[in-house]
This record gives structure tokens, C-alpha cells and sequence, in this order.
């Protein structure tokens, strides 16, 4: 039977790249883009993307209604959460002044400051950088330690139970680049954007079998 | 190890069709941006950049098909630049699968619209252009820079470091600094500009024109302090590969991403 990976509109930018690439490794999938509640209640998959900031995010949300559907994709079934889509499902960001997020992961979301130390290292942190797998996980599958994923951001997640870490990152300090738990996966990275390493994540986001 | 530094190559699009040539060996319609865009990504570029230089607006839609058919094979940041008046010219073009828009000359006649655009769709989208040249008296008064308009032609009498914090403010993600006395000489980027800039932004910088050989990419980021660097005919023709790029910007110390 044809499963469905729904791609989460919520009014927060291109989301058409993240729904290529998905279809491109999971051609036997039915990928498709929505921004309605029936549809991710439906699907067998989902993916929170995002792009912007937390404000303008948590509020689109909030307007397409979708807080209770996410939450309860965010228990029961695969998910995978995209740059935004990460930061948000924590508490608070600090983003916009200070925001209040989904709640989902307990911990906050922290700016980078720039260092005289490290002048070279400017912000947004944009471009390829290495991320270090805290662990084995299914989504790691196929995927050296270390191997170099496309981020753009200015603020990176903390959560306060380190084991929701499952990878990290160094710029500006050591960061939190990608959670798991359970059914649930979120990168900082974008791996719609990472090339073969981000495609070989994707193609194990839609295969994966949750315990 | 960390942050790599980046290898951008730029395509020229006109009407639909790389210009300025590009020349892989093997490739029979090298005008298909499709086909070079491919061709680049599986060579291991960083991201692509796009200049639309269609001058008529019947062809400018064009540019959103090459832009959705790229994007549908090539997974990695794609920036589009030329033409773009409004935020709607960038939703257009992000939805069309653009990652990012590099704005030009509208930044330079209406500055508001580089603060519309960040907060419509956020900064890391945003790309500034900012084509500069010296305009310092050799010899008798301090490296000086100024914004220029319409392919190099027109000065603005707008210092361009104090421009590209401005920019920076207004929430440009990322600068993309051309030196116009430099662009297509092969002599090398206009590194004083670079440095210059780099130094007085916390966003990436970009550093273009003038690419006449790798040691030039070193160059740079070395000496000029570029977060990436982007270049066009060395690519095209052939000259030098992605990898070889990157191999010798690495033996010169660089972080790069193999």
C-alpha cells in the first residue's frame, strides 16, 4: 500500500525543496505538501520543515491550526523536524525577544554570539559544516560520522536533557545539531540541501521502522 | 575542523540559456543550465548562483523554469540573482526553488526593500550585492571603495563599506562583493575591498570577480577574508575542476568540503 509522507505547510518558505528531494529517494511514496490538519492526521509520515523566524513560525502554526495534529504526529508516528521545525518544538527561543515555542522538547534555543577570538566566524553560521553522530541511529544509516550537512541559522537548540542529543556540531562552541527520541527525529541542518548525505537521511527517514 | 569555506561556480542566464559560454568537455548543449548545473553539483560545488542577465521581460519567466527544473535535480543551495524589484520578483523565485536571491541595483535605489524582504522571508535568504570599485588616488589618500550600478558603469558616490553595513543591518544574510575593476580580468579578486568588508560585517561574505586562477580562491579567503568564494569562466571552460579547487585550497590550509 502506498504510504504518505505529508510535508508541512504553515505559511514558512520554500517547502517544495524538502518535497522533491523526499520524492526523490522515496519515489514509492505518495509525498505530498499540506497545510491542513485532516491530511497529517492521515499521513504515515511527517516532516516539519521551517525557514524564518520563531515568531513569524510558532504563529503560523497557531494560524493554520495544526498546534494539536503536530503534537500528536510529534507522539505516534515518524517525524522529522527541518531547521525551524527543530527549534520551535522546544519551550522558549530567544529569538524576536523572546518567544514561546511548542513545547514538545524541554529546553531553550540560544543566539550565537560572535567571538573576538574567532573573528573568521561570522553569523548566520552558513555553509557545510561536520556533524558529529552522538550514537547510532537508523537515520544515520549509510552516513559517515562526521560527514558535512548544509546549515543556515543564527540560533542553535539546548536541550536540557542531553539525552535528546544526537548529534553535534562545533561553531562558536559545541551545539546541538540534531535530537531523537522514540518516533522522532530534527536536524538543524538542512538535508533537502546536503547533497548525497542529505538524501541518504531523507531515504532513511521514509523507510524508517519505529520500535 | 569546522565551518567549510565555500566553492560557488556562477552561471550567466539569458532567456533561458547559459551565456558567457560554458564548455565541459563532454557535454553536447552546453547552453542548458539544467545540464551545467548537474554537471557542477556532481563535481561537488557548495551552491550554485544564477545571474539572470535577460534584459527583456518577455523572457524574464524563463528564468523561474530553469530555477524549478535545477532545483529538482540539484540538492544544494541554489542563489538567483537579476531582475528582482519587489518581494514578489523573491517569492516567485524562491518558490520556484531558489534558496536564496542575490538583490542588486534595487538595493542600491530603495534599501527598504532589503528590510521588506528579511522580514517577509527571512535574512538567510537574502543575499545583497554590492559591486564596488577603488575609487582612492593611487598614492596620495587611503584604500577607498564605491558602490557602482548598471554593470559597473554608473558611480553612486556610496562608500562601499559603510554600504555593506547597511546592508548587514537592514538583514542581508550574506554579502555577495564584486570588484568591478576586477570582474572578468583574470587578475585576481580586489582583496583591500574584500578584507575591508569582511572585517566590517558579522555576515558571510562572498567574494567575486576576477578569478584568473586557484591561487586566487586561496587569495580570497586568506588575504581578503571571504567566508566563500565564487567564480565563473575558470569553471566553464574547463580550465580547473571543483576538486581541483579544493584540493589546492586545502594544501593552503583552507577548510573545504571533499
Amino acid at each position: 500500500m502506498t504510504k504518505t509522507i505529508a510535508v508541512v505547510d504553515y505559511g514558512m518558505g520554500n517547502l517544495h525543496s524538502v518535497a522533491r528531494a523526499v520524492s526523490q529517494v522515496a519515489p514509492q511514496n505518495n509525498t505530498i505538501i499540506t497545510s491542513t490538519a485532516a491530511d497529517i492526521a492521515a499521513a504515515d509520515r511527517v516532516v516539519f520543515p521551517g525557514q524564518g523566524a520563531a515568531r513569524q513560525c510558532v504563529q503560523g502554526v497557531k494560524d493554520h491550526h495544526l498546534q494539536e495534529v503536530l503534537i500528536d504526529a510529534f507522539n505516534n508516528k515518524p517525524f522529522l523536524g527541518i531547521c525551524m521545525g527543530l527549534q520551535i518544538l522546544f519551550d522558549h527561543s530567544d529569538e524576536n525577544n523572546g518567544v514561546d515555542c511548542l513545547g514538545l522538547i524541554a529546553g531553550g534555543v540560544n543566539g550565537f554570539q560572535r567571538s573576538a577570538l574567532e573573528p573568521d566566524k561570522k553569523v548566520p553560521h552558513m555553509g557545510w559544516n561536520e556533524v558529529q553522530q552522538s550514537g547510532s541511529h537508523p537515520l544515520w544509516q549509510g552516513i559517515d560520522d562526521g560527514a558535512r550537512f548544509y546549515f543556515v541559522h543564527s540560533y542553535f537548540v539546548a536541550p536540557t536533557d542531553a539525552s535528546w542529543t544526537a548529534a553535534t556540531t562545533d561553531y562558536l562552541g559545541s551545539f546541538t545539531s540534531a535530537v531523537a527520541r522514540d518516533n522522532v527525529f530534527a536536524t538543524q541542518f538542512h538535508p533537502e540541501k546536503s547533497a548525497t548525505d542529505g538524501l541518504q537521511l531523507l531515504k532513511n527517514f521514509s523507510e524508517w521502522k519505529v520500535n | 575542523m569546522g565551518l567549510a569555506k565555500r566553492v560557488i561556480p556562477c552561471l550567466d542566464v539569458d532567456a533561458g540559456r547559459v551565456v558567457k559560454g560554458v564548455n565541459f568537455v563532454d557535454i553536447v548543449d552546453a547552453g542548458d543550465p539544467v545540464t551545467a548545473a548537474k554537471r557542477y553539483f556532481d563535481a561537488g560545488a557548495d551552491e550554485l548562483a544564477f545571474l539572470d542577465i535577460t534584459a527583456s521581460k518577455d523572457n524574464r519567466n524563463t528564468i523561474l523554469d530553469v530555477v524549478e527544473k535545477v532545483a529538482s535535480e540539484v540538492f544544494i543551495p541554489l542563489t538567483v540573482g537579476g531582475g528582482i524589484r519587489q518581494v514578489a520578483d523573491i517569492r516567485r523565485l524562491l518558490n520556484a526553488g531558489a534558496d536564496k536571491v542575490s538583490i542588486n541595483t534595487a538595493a542600491v535605489h530603495n534599501p527598504a526593500l532589503v528590510r521588506e524582504a528579511s522580514e517577509h522571508v527571512g535574512s538567510q535568504c537574502i543575499v545583497v550585492a554590492i559591486d564596488a570599485k577603488s575609487v582612492a588616488v593611487p598614492g596620495t589618500e587611503a584604500p577607498r571603495f564605491e558602490i557602482f550600478t548598471h554593470g559597473g558603469r554608473e558611480a553612486t558616490g556610496i562608500d562601499a563599506v559603510e554600504w555593506s553595513v547597511k546592508m548587514a543591518e537592514l538583514g542581508a544574510g550574506e554579502l555577495l562583493v564584486t570588484s568591478m575593476d576586477r570582474d572578468g580580468t583574470k587578475a585576481g579578486f580586489n582583496l583591500p575591498l574584500t578584507r575591508a568588508i569582511s572585517d566590517a560585517v558579522d555576515v558571510p561574505v562572498i567574494a567575486s570577480g576576477g578569478v584568473g586562477n586557484l591561487q586566487h580562491l586561496c587569495d580570497g579567503v586568506l588575504a581578503g577574508g571571504a567566508d566563500a568564494v565564487l567564480a565563473a569562466s575558470i569553471f566553464h571552460f574547463g580550465e580547473y575542476t571543483i576538486e581541483e579547487a579544493k584540493l589546492m585550497m586545502r594544501d593552503a590550509g583552507i577548510e573545504v568540503r571533499l
